[in-house]
């Protein structure tokens, strides 16, 4: 009978190598399933077995070294049609460096299957060990024999998932192995043990592959048999659009900035507080009233990559006009309502040579250019509120903005649940 | 008067929403700072959203769903880049399409995650054996934000390779307010229909010498991929002259098609002897140095470059008006600087250049004071 899958070049191993074997047990496999070769995507790894893609009439993709399984699992997760059936040669050098990926897509449970030609070193490169090289056995580069114990890669996976996992020997007829392992819905792997005819068997001339197997406590039957199941890549059609009417922040009130900033109309404020203070949402809550006021605004976050303690600090820039620059430059304004916010903010408010700094009553004062205006808004709100009492603060005590738009602007919060807008009026009024 | 409709965002969002819409169907994540608002956007927005163990996992993820005709994308920072460079490598060997969205941190290594920076381009420029051109745009503004990512996936789909769309922290994670109604309408990329050839080689070039795709997905052609050295065929070749053509076609082919994806902003003052370039997240400062350096009555002119990589020509015909060029980059030694006008000292050429801060406009006109 003529073959389907592989063309008529011939394989290209050397005499003996169970990687033409395994070409062969592919393609009775195969035949077997009454698959078409077009119904095929195989993906190869890098190594002597790599080289095979022109034998077969199937579609091939070749990739890099170890991380054939990862591409194949991809190409599976793109794949709409189950009937497709991705399979991936791989060697055990490939096998040791992209472990992981093996790992993960029997996890997974992608639909493809992974041949691991396991010549138990690696042959492309002049035979040095793998992870897969037996206790014992020599390799031309370690002609006494490894020192380290092999993998079993098979049981590994039968623990990561994989639905049909199973070791045979890679002498004469196994295709029915791999065609329960190609017909297997989700994840299956076939680890084919070989001695490669130019290194393996050349270092270790006594030994023959059966007892190579044995030695390594590595059983040649089937490890995992599970119900099949596999993962189904979840497409998500017409999700909406991040932006929504409902993000439109109202114009509402004329500004009352112009005649207060400085150069091109920028105004400049930095708060500065502890994580979990609001200091961020507040700092937010004011860009939103300056929006709402008709202004441009920015707004940015300063904390330490564990944003759950230390400073939280926030720069906001209201201006007219379009704003570019965003970086620090002097603040015109500081609310500094934490000993952690103080700590930062120190240099920022060493540079100021003019404007204000309201700073909680309990600090000492920084060296600053600035007047100082002192509030107690720990005290007063707590420290969870702290951060939201100073922008009022603020906006009450230099009326740059009308507080209506705070208020509005807190109100359409979720933080306003909690506490009321209300309250920081009155202690203001008071 | 059409009625403003303002919103208040940061540009990861408008970033991911731009991709979206411009059919862009594929995100794969992997966590990192300050990347990872687009991830968070991601995992909202796109059809199909994959958490992947690690960046080169990423990587061969995307490259998989690229095989059977997805347009897949993700976002990075350095260190995931380093993981990501071989991959990118197959990628663009095997001429796959996708977007890597980089936000530049502060490095040399893990450096300081939270702190912006303009360090990278040096290794996206370096990303390639062999030193083959890799499609790299940079966004500067809110609008380059909203409309490069779209034209990225573009030039990724016409060309059929990896395109990095180069930003920074600052960039990304400042919130700003901005009108969305006037923002550009995103058109879908289209993608080149296929025309039946027989036979089908994989690897055969079109006209613009890009090769026409065929998903893996079909079963009218045989497909071959790969990442080693091949011919039209798709199979390995070693060294052969059918086989180095088709190399070094993958640097024609960017280079010939370049023109159509050639962005940049060019403010051009008459009689000015000086030029500022920059990119990025200096463009911000540039301006506004550039805003007031002309109000004090002096002249300059502003390049900002949003097509960084590979460098186009035009960039060097405008230059050559100049006697003065200073290219203002967060970075210590001046990495476009040195792309553009190589490693040895230039009197025509000087930087300004910072780590760890964003360069101020007073540092930038202070360096055009210098040239005067």
């Amino acid at each position: 009978m003529s073959n389907i899958f592989i063309n008529d070049q011939g394989l290209p191993f050397c005499k003996g190598c169970g990687h033409s074997t395994i070409a062969n047990n592919t393609e009775k496999a195969l035949a077997k399933l009454g698959l078409k070769p077009l119904d095929v995507i195989l993906v190869t790894d890098i190594g002597c077995h790599g080289i095979i893609d022109k034998s077969f009439n199937t579609h091939t993709v070749h990739g890099l070294h170890g991380r054939s399984v990862a591409l194949g699992a991809g190409i599976s997760a793109g794949i709409t049609n189950p009937d497709k059936k991705v399979i991936v040669f791989i060697g055990d050098g490939g096998a040791t460096i992209g472990m992981q990926h093996i790992i993960d897509a029997a996890h997974n449970g992608y639909n493809m299957t992974v041949v691991i030609h396991n010549n138990m070193l690696y042959g492309m490169t002049g035979g040095q060990p793998s992870e897969y090289t037996p206790m014992g056995f020599k390799t031309p580069t370690k002609q006494a024999g490894s020192t380290k114990f092999s993998y079993d890669i098979c049981k590994i996976v039968a623990a990561a998932g994989g639905t049909y996992v199973r070791r045979v020997m890679g002498i004469g007829d196994f295709s029915d192995a791999l065609s329960e392992a190609f017909g297997r819905p989700g994840f299956s792997l076939v680890e084919v043990m070989e001695i490669c005819p130019s290194y393996g068997v050349k270092s270790n001339p006594e030994m023959k592959l059966s007892k190579v197997v044995e030695n390594a406590g590595l059983a040649t039957e089937v490890i995992a048999d599970l119900p099949a199941k596999h993962y189904v890549t979840d497409r998500r059609e017409a999700l909406p659009s991040l932006f929504s009417p409902s993000d439109v922040i109202p114009a509402q009130a004329g500004t009352r900035l112009q005649a207060e900033t400085s150069t091109h109309g920028e105004l400049r404020i930095m708060m500065c507080g502890s994580a979990g203070e609001g200091v961020q949402v507040a700092a937010e809550l004011l860009a939103r009233a300056g929006i709402r006021a008709g202004l441009q605004v920015t707004k940015k976050g300063s904390y330490p990559v564990t944003v759950g303690v230390g400073f939280s600090a926030a720069e906001v820039i209201l201006s007219p006009e379009a704003i570019n620059y965003t970086g620090t430059v002097t603040p015109d304004y500081m609310i500094i309502t934490s000993r952690d916010g103080l700590d930062f903010g120190k240099k920022a408010a060493g540079r100021m040579k003019s404007g204000k700094i309201y700073l909680d009553e309990s600090l000492e004062s920084p060296v600053t250019g600035a007047e100082i205006i002192r509030f107690p808004f720990r005290e007063k709100t707590g420290a969870r509120n702290a951060s939201f009492m100073g922008v009022f603060y603020f906006l009450h005590d230099t009326n740059l903005l009308p507080v209506e738009v705070m208020v509005n602007s807190f109100n359409e919060n979720k933080i306003s649940k909690k506490v009321s807008a209300d309250q920081f009026l009155q202690l203001l009024s008071a | 008067m059409k009625e403003k409709e303002i919103i208040f965002t940061d540009s990861s969002k408008l970033i991911t929403e731009s991709l979206v819409r411009a059919g862009a169907d594929v995100f794969i994540g992997y966590p990192i700072t300050p990347a990872n608002l687009l991830y968070a956007y991601g995992e909202r927005r796109f059809p199909i959203f994959f958490a992947a163990p690690d960046e080169i996992t990423t990587l061969q993820w995307m490259s998989g769903f690229a095989v059977t005709g997805h347009l897949p994308v993700t976002a990075t920072s350095f260190p995931g880049y380093a993981l990501m460079i071989e991959s990118v490598n197959m990628a663009y060997m095997m001429e796959l399409p996708m977007v890597i969205v980089l936000i530049q941190r502060l490095g040399p290594a893990t450096g300081t995650a939270t702190c912006g920076a303009q360090g990278d381009l040096n290794v996206v420029n370096g990303t390639l054996s062999g030193g083959y051109p890799l499609p790299c745009l940079s966004m500067s503004t809110v609008s380059d934000c909203w409309e490069l990512p779209q034209k990225a996936l573009q030039m990724a789909a016409d060309l059929r390779t990896p395109v990095v769309l180069l930003s920074s922290k600052e960039e990304v994670m400042t919130y700003r307010s901005i009108d969305m109604g006037a923002l550009a309408e995103i058109q879908p990329v289209k993608r080149k229909a296929f025309s039946v050839k027989e036979p089908y080689l994989p690897y055969a070039p079109a006209e613009n010498l890009v090769p026409e795709f065929r998903p893996v997905t079909q079963d009218e052609h045989q497909v071959r991929i790969t990442a080693s050295t091949h011919d039209q065929t798709g199979i390995i070749q070693n060294t052969t002259p059918a086989a180095l053509g088709n190399t070094a076609r993958l640097a024609r082919k960017i280079r010939k098609n370049l023109d159509h994806y050639l962005y940049y902003d060019y403010d051009r003052q008459e009689g000015a002897k000086t030029l500022l370039i920059t990119y990025g997240i200096t463009t911000q400062a540039a301006i506004d140095a550039i805003r007031d350096y002309r109000e004090s009555g002096k002249k300059a002119s502003l390049l900002v470059m949003k097509t960084l990589l590979p460098v186009h020509s035009k960039y060097y015909e405008i230059c050559n008006d100049y006697d003065h060029i200073i290219i203002a980059e967060e970075n210590l030694e001046g990495e476009l600087r040195k792309i553009m006008f190589g490693q040895a000292d230039s009197p025509r050429v000087s930087g300004v250049n910072k780590i760890g801060q964003m360069i101020e406009p007073g540092e930038i006109i202070k360096a055009l004071e210098d040239h005067e």
